[in-house]
């Protein structure tokens, strides 16, 4: 398969809608589509990284409103194991049609859940839509502290919007203060569970976005599944987004490319250096588990 | 349509709570039942006295080694199915059965009891307490493929059942210790919550993205070692989720 995945279309844009824009980390695109999901009723509640109890720290949260889904927009850039609530969601909030959205690993999770519903009782048909977002690498709450405060030198509580873009992690603060630090600089910090990740632009959801390949501002989409397809094609017809041909756009297509070819390479480098991690006591290669050969 | 399979529910030192969740596929058994298996042998669902020839027996519940017949049927159950079924956590990692100590009624004299695959060789693992019916019914097709149809049919059930397969070689210990030394040190985990939303006790919280397991609530069920996408991932399958989803979908309608 492609480094891209399996999809029917790719496009840039950005969500009309400005109360969404004004809050969301690019185009607004998984706010823009959850709204329009539960506007239709095509699902009942998404499962989203809402606020939690520490500043830029996400809680996994079922959202039913518009003003929910707002409350969770923009990414923080650290774990949010919505894969958490998604029992949950059919049991304590009697959701028939769940939304959720998750990093390429969790929408993996998502599809290992419907195909092998081992714990997960009731809830394979119960998935309504899928949304992926791009992720290179995660970070635990604490990476992100020292990332901020240490080296942006600025406290989590003032910041006002964190990016990732162009090589670099940015920190706006409240008071207009902009502090940056090379990309390069975070790898140390990533949680060693990103390291053997073979999937930069979550192949496996019915739509995923991320700002990588458009303008500052939008985001580019890749609509995956029939359901995805059924899904964006109603919301490009309520006029929920403007999208430029991605062919049209600067950086375009090449470097979305680019990053999952990076990404996919240096893992499948991790995930065989693992087989010969040791040495048994007779000089034969001793190896770590490849989560992708056996149990 | 080619000829049915046929399945069987043996049951040993269970809570009948995998018989029922078998049947909580509900128009979906009848599909099941109407189309692709004969159920030969289930306790109050079949009347036969006798453990027959099948071709899946799902084995449910922990073997209790003091009770002679349960030991005997089990044995007797291997002999006669092709494909032997650890249904359930009982039967797979011996669950809430791990903890007997005997003095209960009406058997006080019955404490041994033993996952069982330490009494005969096991093929296939189904875990968690209870199990999912998606995931038997998922299961069930799969074994009609694989004993009924063609060659492309044959590779789709063989490729989809060899992780359950593989578990089955795994060993018969599993709880939530099993994330921290299979996933967690292993530097494997990605902070998804798939464990912790799968848990059926509620025994895992995720701290810090993190998942955390109180040990005294695991009932050793393996469910969230067994879900975790990072215990195990086959790309050819899941890749393929939305064909395998409509065919499973279109079988039983």
């Amino acid at each position: 398969m492609d480094v891209l995945g399996n999809y029917k279309s790719a496009i840039s844009a950005r969500s009309t809608d400005r109360d969404i824009t004004k809050k969301s980390q690019d185009g607004g695109i998984i706010t823009t589509l959850f709204a329009y999901a539960l506007e239709e009723g095509i699902i009942d509640g998404a499962i989203v990284a809402g606020p939690g109890d520490e500043p830029w720290k996400p809680e996994p949260m079922v959202a039913t409103t518009k003003a929910e889904l707002l409350a969770a927009a923009g990414t923080r850039y650290n774990i949010s194991p919505n894969l958490y609530l998604i029992k949950e969601a059919t049991r304590s909030y009697g959701l028939d049609r769940v939304g959720i959205v998750g990093v390429p690993c969790q929408i993996q999770a998502v599809r290992k859940a419907q195909l092998y519903p081992i714990g997960l009782r009731d809830v394979d048909d119960k998935i309504a839509l899928a949304l992926g977002i791009y992720c290179m690498e995660n970070l635990s709450y604490q990476a992100l502290e020292a990332i901020v405060e240490d080296h942006c030198n600025q406290k989590m509580e003032s910041v006002k919007k964190m990016d990732i873009g162009k090589g670099k992690f940015t920190v706006y603060t409240e008071r207009g203060a902009v502090s940056q630090m090379p990309l390069k600089l975070i790898h140390k910090y990533v949680q060693p569970g990103c390291n053997v990740c073979l999937d930069y632009v979550a192949n496996l959801a019915d739509i995923s976005s991320g700002s990588v390949g458009s303008p500052d501002g939008w985001s580019t989409v890749f609509v995956r599944s029939m359901k995805g397809n059924a899904v964006w094609d109603g919301a490009m017809a309520a006029g929920l987004f403007e999208t430029k041909p991605m062919d049209q756009v600067k950086p375009g297509l090449d470097l979305v490319k680019k990053l999952a070819t990076e990404k996919i390479t240096k893992n499948q480098k991790n995930v065989d250096a693992r087989k010969t991690v040791g040495l048994k006591a007779d000089g034969t290669p001793k190896g770590l588990r490849n989560p992708y050969e056996s149990p | 349509m080619a000829e049915k399979i046929s399945i069987g529910e043996l049951h040993l030192s269970g809570c009948t709570g995998c018989l029922v969740t078998l049947a909580d596929n509900y128009e979906g058994l009848f599909k099941l039942l109407d189309d692709y298996a004969d159920l030969v042998y289930a306790l109050t669902l079949v009347d036969v006295r006798h453990v027959p020839e099948m071709d899946v027996c799902l084995v449910e519940g922990s073997c209790c080694l003091n009770d002679k017949i349960s030991v005997e049927e089990l044995k007797e159950a291997r002999e006669k199915s092709k494909v032997l079924v650890a249904y359930g956590a009982c039967a797979a990692y011996g669950n809430i059965t791990r903890f007997c100590r005997g003095g209960q009624w009406n058997q006080p004299g019955h404490e041994a009891f033993v996952p069982i695959s330490e009494v005969v060789d096991v093929d296939l693992y189904i875990p968690s307490c209870p199990p999912c019916p998606q995931q038997v019914r998922n299961v069930a097709v799969m074994a009609y493929l694989l004993l009924r149809g063609n060659d492309e049919q044959k590779n789709l059930a063989t490729a989809y059942l060899t992780p359950l397969m593989q578990l089955a070689q795994r060993g018969n210990e599993a709880c939530g210790c099993d994330l921290m030394y299979d996933v967690i040190n292993q530097g494997l985990c990605m902070g998804c919550g798939t464990c912790a939303g799968t848990c059926p006790v509620r025994a895992i919280t995720m701290e810090y993205g993190k998942p955390n397991v109180n040990r005294d609530q695991c009932i050793k069920c393996g469910a969230c070692y067994a879900q975790c996408p990072r215990s195990w991932f086959n790309f050819d399958v899941m890749n393929n989720y939305e064909g395998i989803m409509d065919a499973i979908k279109g079988a039983m309608q």
